[in-house]
């Protein structure tokens, strides 16, 4: 059986967990200050760390493109623009753990060689914002962060920058156009960032939970990081149940734990109903089914069965929820959010919400499920930026595993649900 | 219209603050934008013009990023953002009931304000706090857990001037100009008010605290 295993969560029932006093010293920043910035890479390489904000690229790895001696400013820009639908880790992160955050960057800018980092925050969380501000503010009064750090010669500036609403920048060069100032529109790669990123700099743009769990490697060692979690997915991350579950929360589990685990410890579905359909990690993974209950919730095993880890974002459904309108409330959103650059997935997402209204109501034909994945392909890979890849997987993975239930829809000419028993009140 | 001279004063002296704060002056251009709506509580015409004059921009290089962000008020907004979130999950647990009761007990729908300027109302896309749904926004900050009841009460208790408090954050509901005031950058001393963590977070440190899980232990630590 896998047990959780609280690091970054650790001190989030303690009053005052967001201070310095409530933190502690910051200890591993002034070991990793005291090593040679490529042994933290190698560090950090050797733990086994992948990018916690969804694509799960190796964060050390990423750190070793940074070109060394190049004259140029380098940057470290913390992605914290949580907002993937399902997707509710990082933010509370920050509000009760944010010197986790603050700690990581002083160790990740040491070692990429940067002297300037931005901590780029969703607008829309104003509390959160205030007590990273208020972490940040502690931090340069304890001469953690400003000129020559803990004495060692090293000087760190530390920006925190609150978006203004707009999903696209999470993706990490939308963000970067957006922290210059302009619309968050994503850029063709490469170049990536870690050759011509913010200013056209080498850059480093991170997940807060990739950064965050730094601390925890350079103070106890990148062997007890990568004794977590399975072979290829080391580690340890934060997997949030929503929906359907009677105790939805966070639970900070090793890669590699099932749904069927995280079920049991949060008390399983909701009283008297079943699970229907899940999300492993966010609304642009394809969703999973109670036949997906027992695979393991690491890169390589969500993979093989045809979705993606992302950012562990386990929203729940169950039997009371329809898919199609789930299905196009989620279209509605990429629909919101695609920034337009990008033809596919500009006219591909407003066209997927036309026709599912359409199926919603009941209106729609057999020819319409033909058209929602005929967009879909073609919207699929043929745009700058995941978004539009996104879109597409809930389209694809609930045709394939619900199919029926669209049929239904225009069988009966409507929907064969009731939207107020999936309601929290509903089920009472 | 132009700004008054002690708050044009005012405004220079913030905006240049930010400004500082960058390698490069065009990076300060949201938080500005912010600073300009906690003035003037929308992106004001006038607040556009001093964007770019400070930023040595052209004011349609600032329309067109400010059009860009949902966050931008583009005519002016009531004292208090009231977001219902209707993205798929909150919308099923109750967000959908909610917006439809809310939105006519008070006689607005989606990016309008009430005639007496209290309350504008916005369909939210997921804010981050999924665990906690259906949740609602005021002014950013977390109103979680609610009802189509809850909800109403808010609204209610908004427009008849109470104090109202959200449910993981200050003790006191700020007003919008205030809010977008600490977006620009500038603290409002209300950090440490609210717990660390509440609810749903603590959830899975509840489970590990009562079986006694905890991560390994490091090798050679006494910890």
């Amino acid at each position: 059986m896998t047990t959780l295993t609280p690091v970054l969560t650790d001190n989030w029932d303690v009053a005052g967990s967001f201070t310095l006093d409530g933190y502690g010293e910051y200890e591993a920043a002034k070991k990793a200050l005291g090593m040679e910035p490529d042994a933290v890479i190698q560090a950090v390489k050797d733990s086994g760390l992948r990018g916690r904000g969804g694509a799960g690229f190796p964060t050390g790895m990423k750190w070793g493109f940074i070109p060394q001696g190049d004259g140029k400013a380098h940057y470290l820009v913390v992605n914290a623009d949580e907002s993937e639908p399902g997707t509710c880790k990082d933010i509370p992160l920050m509000m009760a753990n944010p010197h986790s955050l603050v700690e990581g960057v002083i160790i990740s800018s040491y070692a990429i060689r940067a002297n300037h980092a931005f901590i780029y925050i969703r607008g829309e969380v104003l509390h959160v914002i205030r007590r990273v501000q208020a972490a940040v503010r502690e931090a340069y009064e304890k001469g953690y962060l400003g000129a020559d750090i803990f004495g060692s010669g090293y000087d760190l500036d530390l920006v925190v920058h609150s978006g203004a609403g707009a999903y696209i920048c999470g993706e990490e060069t939308a963000l970067l156009d957006s922290l210059e100032g302009y619309r968050g529109q994503p850029r063709l790669k490469p170049p990536f960032p870690a050759v011509a990123g913010l200013y056209a700099s080498p850059t480093v743009v991170n997940n807060v939970e990739s950064i965050a769990s730094v601390p925890s490697i350079i103070a106890n060692g990148a062997d007890w990081f990568a004794g977590m979690g399975t072979e290829k997915s080391k580690g340890f991350g934060i997997f949030s149940l929503s929906g359907h579950v009677t105790r939805p929360g966070q639970y900070e589990a090793p890669l590699g734990i099932t749904l069927r685990e995280l079920l049991d410890m949060a008390g399983g579905i909701r009283e008297g109903h079943e699970l229907k359909f899940w999300t492993p990690g966010g609304s642009s993974t394809p969703i999973f089914t109670a036949e997906h209950l027992d695979v393991p919730l690491d890169f390589e095993s969500v993979g093989a069965k045809g979705s993606m880890l992302g950012t562990r974002a386990l929203q729940i459904f169950d039997e009371t929820t329809c898919v199609v309108r789930a299905v196009l409330r989620w279209t509605e959103f990429y629909a919101h959010e695609s920034c337009g650059k990008c033809t596919p997935c500009r006219e591909g997402t407003y066209w997927l919400k036309q026709v599912l209204k359409r199926l919603e109501k009941g209106q729609g034909s057999e020819e319409d499920l033909a058209a929602i994945t005929d967009i879909a392909d073609n919207i699929l890979g043929r745009s700058f930026c995941a978004l539009g890849d996104g879109a597409t997987s809930p389209i694809h993975s609930s045709v394939k595993h619900f199919r029926d239930e669209y049929l239904k829809h225009f069988e009966i000419g409507g929907c064969p649900f009731d939207p107020a028993a999936s309601t929290v009140w509903g089920s009472k | 219209m132009t700004y008054a001279p002690e708050v044009r004063e005012r405004l220079e002296t913030d905006a240049k603050e930010i400004i500082g704060r960058y390698p490069r002056p065009r990076s300060a251009l949201l938080p500005l934008l912010h600073l300009v709506q906690s003035v003037d509580g929308y992106v004001s015409d006038d607040g556009q013009e001093f964007c770019a004059e400070m930023l040595g921009l052209s004011k349609a290089e600032v329309v067109g990023v400010a059009t860009f962000y949902t966050m931008y008020k583009r005519r002016p907004a009531g004292d208090y953002n009231v977001g219902v979130c209707i993205n798929t999950l909150c919308a099923v647990m109750g967000g959908d009931q909610i917006w439809a009761e809310l939105s006519e007990h008070v006689g607005v729908g989606h990016d309008e304000t009430t005639p007496d300027g209290k309350i504008t109302l916005e369909r939210l896309e997921c804010n981050a706090a999924c665990d906690f749904a259906p949740v609602m926004m005021v002014n950013w900050e977390f109103f979680d857990n609610q009802t189509p009841e809850s909800a109403k009460q808010l609204a209610d208790d908004l427009r008849a001037g109470k104090e109202v408090a959200p449910t993981r954050g200050p003790g006191r509901l700020c007003t919008f100009r205030e809010a977008s005031r600490v977006l620009a950058g500038f603290p409002d001393g209300l950090a440490a008010d609210g717990p660390s963590a509440a609810g749903p977070s603590l959830e899975g440190l509840k489970i590990a605290r009562a079986n006694g899980w905890e991560a390994p232990k490091a090798e050679g630590s006494e910890k």
